[in-house]
């Protein structure tokens, strides 16, 4: 066997756009190579996903006249996973008249990602924000309204402006309906074909260019692969590996982690969002975690009882022995300080013995003052539904008990490396959504992801996309890329193989199981506070458990049907190898920023400590095989509009 | 404050096993024990599909994904009850706590022409994303919006409309209606587009374009009995039905006349 050579690490060019950054998309986009409106048809585009970022995607593609191939796993594109925001999404209108503006938005996400992220990116998404309101109400968006019909705001936490539209608590729904509308619209225009319940699980490269996928039909189990001229992922975030999450039961790390195989870098997977407004965990049959909408906060206030020992009701407990911790830490942030640095204090509150509820793993969030002030209606307007559904999960009344919250996972802000115009490192593949790693740093601010879907799908993919087929295929656009090109035939066969291995092994543990443990190793040592011990014993217990899984999974049913327990069991499967990365990347990255807390870097009150001298970068990933040290390739980060400081909501 | 730990439930589930959908489907039937009044429904029946892979028997497929009861993927008939005894309230949001030891339970999935069964509880629904393709939409391209605020709506407006946009497209009504009607889903569409001026330019071919092919995927007339809305777990009222029929109504003399 031929030695085995291993990949010099690489310095990363996110070959961003230079001068003044209000004009470096303007700058960008007059670079950008364009095909002619009557040369699109000629080129096809897979997008991956039908969120709010391979929605809004593919149906502009689609306009565009693009033929475009749109996958998703669920039984249709309107319910992917975006669905389930609820709090709103931000835009720099500045229609509330409180000194919003690209600029302000844009600093407030770098720092509130606590400088890891590329300036030039968020400064493009806080500059597309606002195209995305109009283009929302455009397509009948009910966003909600003042009494004289014109966009209503709520703040967020870590701003200090009112910058949030929103629909109820269903924001997430409604912009995906708008996406989904939009694309029904261009499937019946015959420029996109569906293929929902279809699961991506492989990419397809010729010539070191992404030319494809293959792909599950969930319902009859046949592997097949498609062709195209540009792969465009939309797959969603990971959060899944800690198997309880807020996130959809179907979210995965597969299609991005399969791409990473093949080649793709992976960026900053260390860095996860702990949310710090959940309902608590009620016993071991739990299978997901339910969020409850951060912009509570904005009534809400965050306490726990001063004395340890208290047993007295929480509306018995007279002010004086109540501890509003957020407040009196930050004062000028108070319930709004941003979502690491709420979380990472109600986990010190429980740990230190201050939490209530079953096995104090909670603290109280109390609308009792704001129902005083306001009156119950106003407050049942606002947040209604939310109310109902905590009542309906707890049995209790938050209208009269105040409700209990926890943190939880939430968002990943790692993803797939790309550059400013979202393309991976393999040319033809381009990341979008949560499913990349671009603009949100180490800590990702609420409302924002909606936005950078979106941002991602209507407004820049559009463009950067027509730059790849003119640049690089503009030659061979008449001549179709078939399917029995060998390239495509191996992958269905590893595909099938991998496929035919799991139903084989016919252990005693169930995939559940599998995945419930991984979930605890990295809840307990990758979660909400890391230390470098732990990390390595999470490293050690992961790559046991893979190998036990893969000696002694149990997966019941053949591969030629609807087949549940074997698409949780591919999903489990990168999960397990996709943790061990998790953990290595927040090993490596020694130091604490935003979501990523390293135990050994912090104040003396338990506030993040960065190491910009060594650390301030983007560390993407090269796979060398499972349980192989991946090679670590770095992209510079540079401050020159937020210059570099310790951030602060005090 | 919290409720004392109750002892748990012992149930006995019958359940709706098809293997395809060509195949002839039959109930089977399962005991389960100490099942927790805190565990939704749908941890109750990833309990029993624990039991069954240990027994090396297929684990019953069902739809599900958010787990919060907004995406509208799950949905099962529950002692003949579409998403179950609870009003407005999802299969997933469904607790325990609603049922008593000894109870049977049994488990169907949707029964409609429309929406034929794939596997156990799992029907192809896809027939709501062709109505919604025939003009749920407002036609407006990327690009091409006007500033949001140009166009102010009034409060009333927005709030009726965002109160039709909320359905989630379960099929819960479908299920529920004798005539396995789509009335109630396409009304909340058409009533929540009719309420904005965005949607204005559009109403007549809307209107026309799905219920046209609510027709040709073999849904039932509606006859104004209301299970629809007992059974729909996003609030979708009737009312929407009523806008349905005088949108339709307004759309068919309009194309009489030219
Ligand atoms: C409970 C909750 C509330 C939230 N609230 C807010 C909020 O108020 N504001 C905000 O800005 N953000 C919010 N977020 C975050 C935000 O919702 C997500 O980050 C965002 O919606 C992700 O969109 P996306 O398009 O990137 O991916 P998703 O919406 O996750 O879509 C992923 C798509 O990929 C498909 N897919 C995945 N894997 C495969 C595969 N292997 N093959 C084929 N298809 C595949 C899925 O079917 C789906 O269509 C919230 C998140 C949660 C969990
Ligand atoms: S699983 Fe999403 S609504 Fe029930």
């Amino acid at each position: 066997m031929s030695a085995v050579v291993e990949s010099p690490t690489k310095i990363l060019d996110g070959k961003c756009p230079t001068g003044d950054i209000a004009m470096r998309w303007e700058t960008r986009k007059r670079e950008l190579k364009l095909v002619a409106p009557n040369n699109r048809r000629k080129f096809t585009v897979i997008v991956v996903g039908t969120g709010l970022a391979g929605g809004s995607a593919a149906a502009s593609l689609g306009e565009l006249g693009y033929n475009v191939l749109s996958f998703c796993v669920q039984d249709s594109p309107r319910r992917a996973h975006s669905i389930a925001a609820q709090g709103g999404i931000n835009a720099a209108k500045n229609y509330q008249n409180d000194s919003d503006s690209h600029w302000r938005l844009f600093y407030d996400t770098v720092k509130g990602g606590d400088y890891r992220s590329r300036e030039s990116n968020v400064y493009r998404l806080a500059q597309l924000s606002t195209s995305i309101i109009d283009q929302c109400v455009a397509q009948g968006v009910p966003f909600a309204r003042e009494y004289g019909g014109t966009l209503a705001n709520r703040s967020f936490g870590g701003a200090q402006v009112s910058r949030t539209f929103y629909c109820k608590g269903q924001t997430g729904q409604q912009l995906l309906l708008g996406a989904y509308q939009a694309l029904m619209r261009q499937v019946t225009a015959g420029r996109v074909k569906m293929f929902a319940r279809y699961e991506m699980l492989d990419l397809v490269m010729v010539d070191g260019v992404a030319r494809g996928i293959v792909t599950r039909n969930l319902v009859t189990g046949k592997i097949e692969s498609f062709a195209a001229d540009a792969v465009v992922l939309c797959t969603g975030g990971y959060g899944n590996v800690y198997y309880l999450s807020t996130n959809a039961k179907n979210c995965n790390v597969t299609a991005a982690w399969r791409c990473h195989k093949r080649g793709a870098l992976f960026a900053n997977p260390c860095y996860t969002q702990i949310h710090p407004t959940c309902i608590p965990v009620s016993g071991d049959h739990q299978s997901k975690l339910t969020l409850m909408s951060e912009s509570l906060r904005n009534d809400g206030r965050v306490w726990v009882p001063r004395n340890k020992d208290e047993t007295r009701p929480p509306g018995q407990i007279p002010e004086a022995d109540r501890k509003y911790y957020l407040e009196e830490k930050y004062p000028s942030y108070g319930n709004l300080a941003p979502r690491d640095v709420s979380s990472r204090a109600a986990k010190e509150q429980c740990d230190a013995g201050f939490g209530v509820g079953p096995g104090g793993q909670s603290v109280y969030l109390d609308f009792a003052a704001a129902i005083a002030r306001d009156g119950e209606s106003t407050i049942r307007a606002k947040y209604g539904n939310l109310f109902e559904m905590y009542e309906r999960i707890t049995d209790e009344d938050p209208y009269k008990v105040p409700m209990r919250i926890y943190p939880a996972v939430h968002y990943t802000m790692g993803g797939l490396w790309v550059d400013y115009n979202l393309q991976s490192n393999i040319p033809g593949l381009f990341v979008l959504g949560e499913a990349n790693f671009s603009d949100h740093g180490a800590n990702r601010l609420g409302a924002s992801a909606l936005m950078q879907g979106l941002a991602d799908g209507y407004f820049v993919i559009p463009y950067t996309i027509a730059d790849h087929f003119a640049r690089n295929l503009a030659k061979k656009k008449d001549e179709k890329l078939s399917t029995d090109h060998p390239a495509f035939k191996e992958a269905v066969i590893e595909s099938r193989n991998q496929t035919e291995k799991l139903l084989s092994i016919n252990g005693k543990r169930s995939v559940e199981q599998f995945h419930r443990a991984l979930g605890k190793i990295m809840w307990d040592k990758v979660g909400m506070a890391r230390n470098a011990a732990g990390l390595q014993t999470a490293i050690e217990q992961i790559r046991q458990l893979r190998q036990e899984f893969w000696e002694d999974v149990r997966v019941m049913g053949s591969p030629d049907s609807l087949n549940q327990n074997l698409e949780h069991a591919g999903r489990v499967a990168d999960f397990l190898e996709f943790g061990e990365l998790l953990a290595w990347d927040a090993l490596q990255r020694d130091e604490s920023c935003g979501g990523h807390f390293r135990e050994e870097h912090q104040t003396p009150d338990g506030e993040c400590v960065r190491n910009d001298q060594d650390f301030c970068h983007v560390s993407a990933w090269e796979f060398q095989g499972a349980g192989q040290t991946p090679v670590l390739h770095k992209e510079p980060l540079e401050f020159i509009e937020c210059p570099l400081t310790t951030r602060s909501y005090k | 404050m919290i409720a004392p730990a109750k002892s748990g439930l012992n149930l006995t589930l019958k359940v709706w096993r098809q293997s395809n959908r060509e195949a002839s489907g039959e109930f089977k039937t399962y005991e389960l024990s100490n099942i927790s009044t805190d565990m939704s429904f749908l941890e109750m029946l990833d309990v029993l599909n624990q039991q069954l892979i240990s027994r090396g028997e297929e684990p019953v497929a069902f739809d599900h994904d958010c787990r919060e009861g907004i995406c509208g993927m799950c949905g099962v008939m529950i002692n003949g009850q579409p998403h179950g005894p609870d009003r407005n309230v999802t299969t997933c949001q469904l607790h325990m706590r609603r049922f008593r030891d000894g109870d049977t339970i049994v488990i169907e999935p949707w029964r409609a022409e429309a929406f034929p069964v794939l596997r156990d509880l799992v029907v192809d629904r896809t027939s709501f994303d062709r109505i919604i393709q025939q003009g749920g939409f407002v036609s407006v391209n990327t690009g091409s919006a006007p500033e949001a605020n140009s166009l102010p709506v009034p409060r009333v407006k927005q709030e009726r409309a965002m109160d039709a946009a909320a359905c989630i497209g379960c099929g819960a009504c479908v299920a529920a209606c004798k005539n396995a009607s789509a009335m109630l889903f396409v009304s909340a569409k058409v009533s929540h587009l009719s309420h904005l001026p965005q949607g204005g330019g559009e109403r007549a071919s809307r209107v026309l374009g799905m219920i046209g092919q609510m027709d040709r995927e073999g849904f039932g007339a509606c006859t104004n009995t209301g299970e629809c809305e007992a059974a729909c777990p996003a609030n979708i009222s009737l009312w929407n039905i009523a806008v349905l029929n005088r949108e339709y109504i307004r759309a068919s003399l309009a194309s009489n006349v030219q």
